[in-house]
């Protein structure tokens, strides 16, 4: 699209989508938001752009391919699960820190499986918006 | 004896470790299985003479009454030996009749795998294991018959063995659990004790209905016969293993087993008399109208097989003693005669038995194996095969009224039987050696020392029968039978009406080999039949189902979304009104429904200028963006009645839905041609109506009694218990946790699915344009 506008303006949501995506996916355990939402917001961050930009310009933006971020995410969501079980609690248990983090607040195993399927949901809808730009 | 069972798949799993260090030392390693195994089970003869059965138990998943136990008895012991025994044989004759095959490696692992499935089913003490067993001896079998896997006909026979074989396994598995059901256990140990109970219970009719379609379709018989000479595609130590003296006797394994158990009933016993007799005359006829050797053998195999059912349907304890010695009896020469005839095959390219002639000349140790082969399977005095013929006919001929009767067919099939035994163990060595086979040698040792072991097993088992009475044949009676009748075999009874009937049959036999000869004129008059055979109804009505479903298929899944959305509504549509209609009185309390807000009336007045346009518009951008709004707006709905989280996914699902759109559509040529007014009207109509009934089912939701007690609990323990303070969140990290991560899964798959489609040119028919 040759909007000036939406061009200049897409380069500042970039980031800040991003930042708010983050943002959303940290507050979801006591706030409304959490990991599904932020991917959500995080993938239309960049659709946007490549709206903007074209395809070509996004993909050497994220510099990987946006697929690799479903497996890490899997990762993170499957170890968050199966973590409490090498210290003999039943799987899914929640884990968390004795003290609050800066910034971030209280840490525990749920916050690591929200990361895993906010990359998960980034990875999945990147992955299925790409191939069909790609494509069409 | 656990190590016993599963070492064979433990030698199938180690073949490609094997293969690549020792590939030269495979045959030899891989005889020495069976060897041992036979030797093991050898010793236990002393045992289960004097304590009649021993259990061996292994837990596996007690919670669910499936464990490992072993029961050895006399009948198990006897296929256990024969299966190690035969095994050996046919082991060591592969080494040198598949010598240099690229694929040797890989079949010794099948070979393997299927031994030891196959004493897993024998000595399965637990119905649930041996119903494992079971199944993998099928699909054992699946890889040996399609082992020339560039050979079309191949494939199809080993998937026709394995769905018929399969098949009967699945219906004998609801058996299995019927049985265990009215029995109480899965023990088959256990279940004897309850015998009397589920004879007289009102599932026995379906335990034996369904116990039969398994040890019908595994031992081949009619109306399931067809798979077993289509499975001779397989090499031939394959045929003789699986298909002649082993896997095929599962099923009359299962009946000789369950005996004890459901047997000595009227349906019992005159289900596996009928079957048994149709089967066993039908195929002796089959046998001698063919002209290959495999075939003629596969044909009397399935003979010997109903020969085994209808034995087992007489169910007096001389019929049993006779299904028990016949088993062994036919275990020796039908290898015997499959060796044979691997051998011919290997070394004059033949099996055409109206060729062959004179081979004696040339491999005298094999015309000899097979002359003792041919003579035991014609029942001639001095080899196994007359005892087991004489029990036979005092069998049958001592069966009440219909003695006669079963009499005759007894006769008629061992005499045709004799001609096929025949054909296939002295024709081909006897007469004048045809010049086409001058070349053919006397092949290795390695070849024709097992068919003539197994021919001096006849001879020394037949000549002195006490060899076998007491140690073997006694133990097997008893645990088919379940009396203690002490068993006496003899080779003279007496100038008694038996005699008679076994002279008559020999001079019969030998009469019609003399005047019958094998030809291919005849087989051909045959092939006219094939339609109404059973194989073919079986074939064609598989067809017709795919047919079927492929009309189902095409007329539902006709590629049109917009017929996808139609079929769907319009289903739901029926589906609601007939029960809202029909069965539920509609009541609607308007005074529950709280005040419409100033809010509430801006958002749907929204909705509705949106939806206006989007029905209206001509152009597709339009036509989005105005169903964008109508998604925002129930966003808003969701604000409004505080369900942030719902909004906010809703938000960027709508989002990504626009855009998702716009991706596609905006490169769409443009389209002038929209529906006809009729087809809009009936649109309209179907989708007021989806939605008038949407809309009385959610106002009727509020009159039933909603039940809030699981998201009290959620509400109240989410901080205590998860330490987060959004339920939605915590519902979704923690209590449901596990949904949430399948779900994550299901989303790579989609996005997996998605990626193929569009990346990946898997469509043949675009690839030559």
């Amino acid at each position: 699209m040759k909007s000036l506008i939406f061009k200049t303006a897409s380069t500042y949501l970039l980031p800040l989508l991003l930042l708010f995506s983050i943002f959303i996916l940290l507050r979801g355990h006591y706030l409304p938001g959490g990991g599904f939402v932020g991917g959500l917001i995080a993938a239309i961050a960049f659709l946007i752009h490549s709206f903007a930009f074209g395809l070509k310009e996004t993909q050497s933006i994220i510099k990987i391919n946006p697929g690799y971020l479903m497996p890490i995410g899997l990762v993170f969501a499957i170890g968050a699960a199966i973590a409490p079980f090498f210290i003999g609690a039943p799987i899914l248990k929640g884990l968390w820190f004795e003290e609050p983090f800066k910034f971030i607040g209280m840490v525990g195993s749920a916050l690591f499986f929200d990361i895993g399927v906010y990359l998960v949901v980034i990875g999945a809808t990147l992955t299925i918006m790409f191939s069909i730009t790609d494509t069409v | 004896m656990l190590i016993a069972v599963i070492l064979g798949f433990i030698f199938a799993l180690l073949v490609p470790l094997f293969s690549k260090f020792l590939k030269n030392a495979i045959p030899f390693l891989y005889s020495a299985l069976p060897l041992s195994l036979f030797i093991y089970f050898l010793q236990f003869l002393g045992e289960i003479k004097f304590r009649g059965h021993i259990l061996f138990r292994f837990e596996w998943v007690p919670s669910m009454g499936i464990d490992l136990s072993f029961r050895l008895d006399g009948l198990s012991l006897l296929f256990a030996l024969m299966i190690t025994g035969i095994g050996f044989l046919v082991f060591a004759y592969t080494a040198y009749y598949l010598k240099g095959h690229q694929y040797l490696d890989r079949f010794y692992g099948y070979l393997s795998m299927f031994m030891a499935s196959m004493l897993g089913v024998v000595l399965s003490d637990n119905l649930m294991s041996m119903f494992i067993f079971w199944e993998l001896t099928s699909i054992s079998s699946y890889f040996l018959i399609g082992f020339n896997n560039t050979d079309p006909a191949s494939r199809k026979s080993a998937l026709t063995a394995l769905s018929i074989t399969g098949f009967g396994g699945l219906v004998m598995l609801s058996g299995i659990i019927l049985l265990q059901a009215t029995g109480g256990s899965y023990s088959f140990t256990e279940l004897l004790n309850s015998s009397e109970i589920i004879k007289n219970s009102t599932s026995y009719a379906w335990i034996i209905t369904l116990f039969f379609v398994g040890a019908f379709t595994k031992s081949a018989q009619f109306p399931f016969h067809f798979w077993l000479p289509g499975a001779m595609k397989a090499p031939t130590p394959v045929s003789t293993y699986l298909h002649s003296a082993t896997m095929v006797k599962a099923g009359i394994y299962l009946l000789a087993r369950f005996t004890p158990l459901l047997g000595d009933t009227f349906w019992w016993n005159s289900t596996l008399i009928t079957i048994g007799a149709v089967t066993m005359v039908y195929a002796a006829i089959h046998s001698v109208l063919r002209v290959d050797l495999k075939s003629i053998l596969a044909y009397s195999t399935i003979s010997a097989l109903g020969i085994l059912v209808f034995l087992i349907g007489i169910g007096t304890e001389k019929a049993l003693l006779a299904a028990g010695i016949f088993i062994l009896a036919h275990a020796l020469y039908k290898a015997a005669l499959f060796l044979i005839t691997g051998i011919i095959d290997h070394e004059t390219g033949s099996r055409d038995v109206s060729k062959l002639s004179g081979l004696k000349q040339v491999m005298m140790p094999v015309a000899v194996a097979g002359f003792i082969a041919a003579l035991s399977s014609a029942g001639v005095p001095l080899l196994l095969g007359f005892i087991s013929k004489e029990v036979m006919y005092e069998a049958t001929s001592q069966f009440g009224d219909w003695a006669i009767l079963l009499t005759v067919l007894a006769v008629l099939t061992k005499i045709l039987l004799l001609v096929a035994g025949f054909w296939a163990g002295i024709k081909p060595f006897v007469g004048k050696l045809p010049l086409e086979f001058g070349e053919a040698k006397l092949p290795s040792p390695l070849l024709w020392i097992p068919p003539l072991l197994l021919g001096v097993l006849s001879l020394g088992f037949g000549t002195f029968p006490s060899l076998i009475t007491e140690s073997l044949i006694q133990p097997v009676f008893s645990s088919i039978s379940g009396s203690d009748t002490i068993v006496q075999l003899k080779l003279w009874h007496g100038f008694n009406l038996v005699l008679m009937l076994s002279i008559l049959t020999l001079l019969a036999g030998g009469i019609l080999y003399w005047l019958w000869k094998p030809s291919n004129d005849l087989f051909q008059k045959t092939v006219q039949f094939e339609v109404v055979s059973p194989q073919n109804i079986i074939e064609n009505g598989a067809k017709s189902f795919g047919s079927f479903a492929g009309l189902w298929t095409g007329f539902f899944q006709n590629g049109y979304l917009r017929n996808y959305v139609i079929t769907i509504l319009a289903f739901l549509t029926l589906l609601m009104a007939y029960r809202l209609f029909g069965e539920v009185d509609i009541y609607i309390d308007w005074d529950q429904i709280s005040n419409v807000s100033h809010y509430e009336i801006i958002v749907v007045v929204l909705m509705i200028i949106s939806i206006f346009f989007a029905i209206s518009t001509n152009s597709r951008t339009t036509a989005i963006v105005a169903l964008g709004v109508v998604g925002f707006a129930n966003c808003l709905f969701f604000l409004i009645y505080s369900a942030p989280d719902l909004a906010m996914t809703q938000f960027s699902i709508d989002t990504l839905t626009v855009l998702l759109f716009m991706l596609v559509l905006v490169k769409l040529p443009k389209n002038k041609q929209y529906s006809s007014k009729g087809i809009k009207v009936r649109d309209a109509l179907l989708s007021m109506m989806f939605g008038s009934l949407i809309a009385i089912l959610t106002l009727e939701v509020f009159e039933e009694p909603s039940s809030s007690e699981v998201s009290k609990y959620f509400a109240d323990n989410a901080y205590l218990l998860a330490k987060g303070r959004n339920v939605v969140n915590v519902i979704l990290v923690d209590y449901r946790g596990f949904d949430t991560m399948i779900e994550t899964v299901v989303l790579v798959i989609a996005a997996a699915g998605v990626f193929s489609l569009m990346k990946l040119d898997l469509n043949p028919s675009k690839k030559d344009l």
